[in-house]
């Protein structure tokens, strides 16, 4: 029996939260109702008073509750970004996911007991980077961006004395995390400063009549056939054209789904797993959390769990393991 | 019809981000040594580790040309370390004895306790970051391309470190482990046989209606549209900022530059400067959206 993979799960809303701790989570991640977190999408995520609930709930049944403050504080204007740290820290949320330097600074002077990881929008793939983080912040955990392959982060993990978390299911970021413009140079929107990416306020669909078109800013992202689904147009699934071809060429509509590899996981030193997804209904976390929950269980015993209902669940039916595989790149 | 009050500029040229054949790449550094009206030059690979090979043998003559010409000459680092051989490469370049620019936290990491630049992809969006990285060392730091004039005027307002502002060329967007080049022409990363190389400006990506949108560069992702904040010079100057960052694009950079040194010292008017620029640039899409707060593609003034 080898130590299992702690299985971290998105909580947009309460119910989320109380969906993912019921399906077997070990811990949620949230953020509060503001830009300070990068899914900073209308209707979701905590007030403080929500959160003092979720917390309450989880703790009462052993789940941990993990508070992402990730977005970059403004220039001028450090506010919002402080209070969520002080309100994180008075609350008693289990740990403070931060991304910005500065911000990183103000828990760790301010807050020394306040257990921090580095969250994936701050970008560190390698051990020079992780480590600064550890000793000049304290940070505990990493989120890695999704650009190491299996391989790498197993000789990252040898080298580096904090714990890591990789992305296991849903959305799949092409682009090294937290260091992207590409939403706000067609929005003037971006995950680092307004955490958003590709934001709704800017999408069109324009029917043509034989085609669909999805707009995102000025620009046509992708267009659909008669019979084709239509998805949403996040930029870097769009669909391009480089040398008079058209093609996804940053990535197809895909997901992420790391199920199949989790003794290889498991094997390269990796603590806890993150399934991606605070936009997603609570029916929609709690199927994917049980079927993780059986599948971790099953490979901390050596066993394989039968994954077909995950697959399922998968955004258009295509999985990829991403940058986990080396033909990705 | 200079401005007294005016801030004394300081242009520099950002590191080459293309895959230039290696006899081009030199020359061009050598004529901007001898031609370009410019204070600082950054050269190094930042976009692909597998390109560094090419350029090492000629780099210790680019640097003395620039040197011997008055140039300040600045090491740049690659924007994505993630191998054994990257990070080794990082450690000889940070410990040698050359102003070096950080583009990775690994590099801010190795440089601690030196003077370092910090390069506009490293993440520093606001006064605490600017504090923390300056005391470890930073002397100067490239703001990043989507900070808008709200930001900047935040952050200049009493900086501990010297600023510098991206006003010409295609906008570093993003940064991947996949090389969308190699994928464009059906390859891996792996086995990408430099297919970079053939696009000297980069490579057009656009939208299934033939708008031109972005420009792939490898591993890199890029604006279509060159910035250009020749029209925001004095508005920058007046902030505070006065340093200047052109990156090179395939055109006459010696040109470009003069144009920028011109507007910044107050000799030319910026809309006179804004005609030549287009003349020189050959019809690419200007945009200067960021600074304004708005997308970045947007032009404001300058279409």
């Amino acid at each position: 029996m080898t130590q299992a993979l702690e299985l971290i799960c998105p909580a947009g809303t309460p119910a989320a939260l109380r969906a993912a701790v019921d399906a077997g989570g070990d811990a949620v991640y949230a953020g509060f109702r503001d830009e300070t977190n990068a899914r900073n999408f209308p209707g979701l995520n905590f007030s403080r008073e929500e959160l003092r609930d979720g917390l309450a709930y989880a703790h009462e049944r052993g789940a941990r509750v993990l508070l992402a403050i990730n977005t970059y504080p403004r220039a001028g204007d450090p506010g919002p970004w402080h209070r969520a740290v002080d309100d994180a820290a008075a609350l008693g949320v289990d740990a403070v996911i931060l991304a910005d330097i500065g911000l990183a600074d103000y828990a760790a002077r301010r807050y020394p007991e306040l257990r921090r990881h580095l969250s994936v929008q701050a970008s560190a793939a390698n051990p020079e980077a992780i480590g600064f983080y550890h000793q000049a912040f304290g940070i505990k955990r990493v989120v890695l961006p999704r650009v190491l392959t299996v391989e790498q982060i197993a000789a990252l993990n040898r080298e580096i004395a904090v714990e890591t978390e990789i992305f296991a299911f849903g959305g799949l970021c092409v682009m090294a995390e937290g260091r992207c413009s590409l939403s706000s140079y067609a929005t003037g929107r971006s995950p680092n400063i307004a955490g958003v990416c590709s934001p709704a306020s800017h999408v069109r669909y324009v029917d043509e009549g034989d085609r669909l078109v999805s707009r995102l800013g000025d620009f046509t992202i992708n267009a659909f056939g008669e019979g084709e689904q239509a998805g949403y147009p996040t930029l870097c699934k769009g669909r391009f054209r480089a040398l008079g071809k058209a093609s996804y060429l940053f990535e197809e509509p895909t997901s992420l789904n790391v199920a199949h590899i989790l003794p290889e996981l498991m094997a390269a030193g990796v603590s806890a797993l993150k399934i991606e997804g605070r936009q997603r209904g609570k029916a929609y976390v709690a199927a994917v959390v049980r079927a993780f929950r059986r599948a971790i269980d099953a490979a901390a015993a050596g066993e394989t769990a039968d994954l077909d209902d995950l697959s399922a669940i998968s955004e258009g039916g295509q999985e990829t393991q991403g940058a986990y595989q080396k033909a990705w790149r | 019809m200079s401005a007294p009050s005016r801030l004394a500029p300081s242009l520099a040229l950002g590191p080459v981000q293309y895959n230039w054949p290696v006899d081009d790449w030199r020359d061009f550094y050598f004529r901007i040594a001898d031609e370009a009206p410019v204070d600082t030059v950054y050269v190094g690979e930042t976009v692909c580790s597998k390109r560094t090979p090419f350029y090492a043998p000629v780099l210790p003559e680019v640097i003395e040309r620039l040197t011997d010409a008055g140039k300040e000459v600045i090491i740049s680092t690659l924007s994505l370390v993630m191998s054994g051989p990257e990070r080794a490469e990082l450690v000889e370049t940070t410990g040698a004895d050359f102003m070096v620019e950080a583009n990775d936290m690994a590099a801010v990491a190795l440089l601690e306790g030196r003077r370092h630049v910090i390069g506009p992809t490293i993440n520093v969006y606001n006064e605490a970051t600017l504090a923390v990285l300056a005391r470890r060392g930073a002397q100067r730091v490239c703001l990043p391309a989507e900070l808008a004039r709200e930001a900047i005027t935040a952050l200049a307002a009493d900086p501990p470190a010297d600023l510098e502002v991206q006003v010409f060329g295609r906008l570093p967007l993003a940064i991947s482990a996949r090389c969308y080049h190699a994928r464009a022409h059906g390859l891996s990363k792996d086995s990408c046989r430099y297919v970079c190389a053939e696009d000297r400006d980069g490579l057009a990506l656009d939208t299934l209606d033939h708008e031109a949108f972005l420009t792939v560069n490898g591993v890199q992702t890029q604006s279509h549209s060159y910035c250009n904040l020749i029209g925001e010079l004095a508005d920058l100057q007046a902030l505070g900022v006065t340093r200047f960052r052109l990156w090179p694009q395939d055109c006459d950079m010696v040109a470009v530059a003069a144009l920028f040194r011109r507007v910044a010292e107050g000799a030319l008017a910026a809309d006179e400067a804004l005609a030549q620029l287009e003349d020189i640039t050959g019809g690419v899409a200007f945009s200067n959206g960021f600074y304004h707060g708005c997308e970045g593609v947007a032009a404001i003034g300058v279409a």
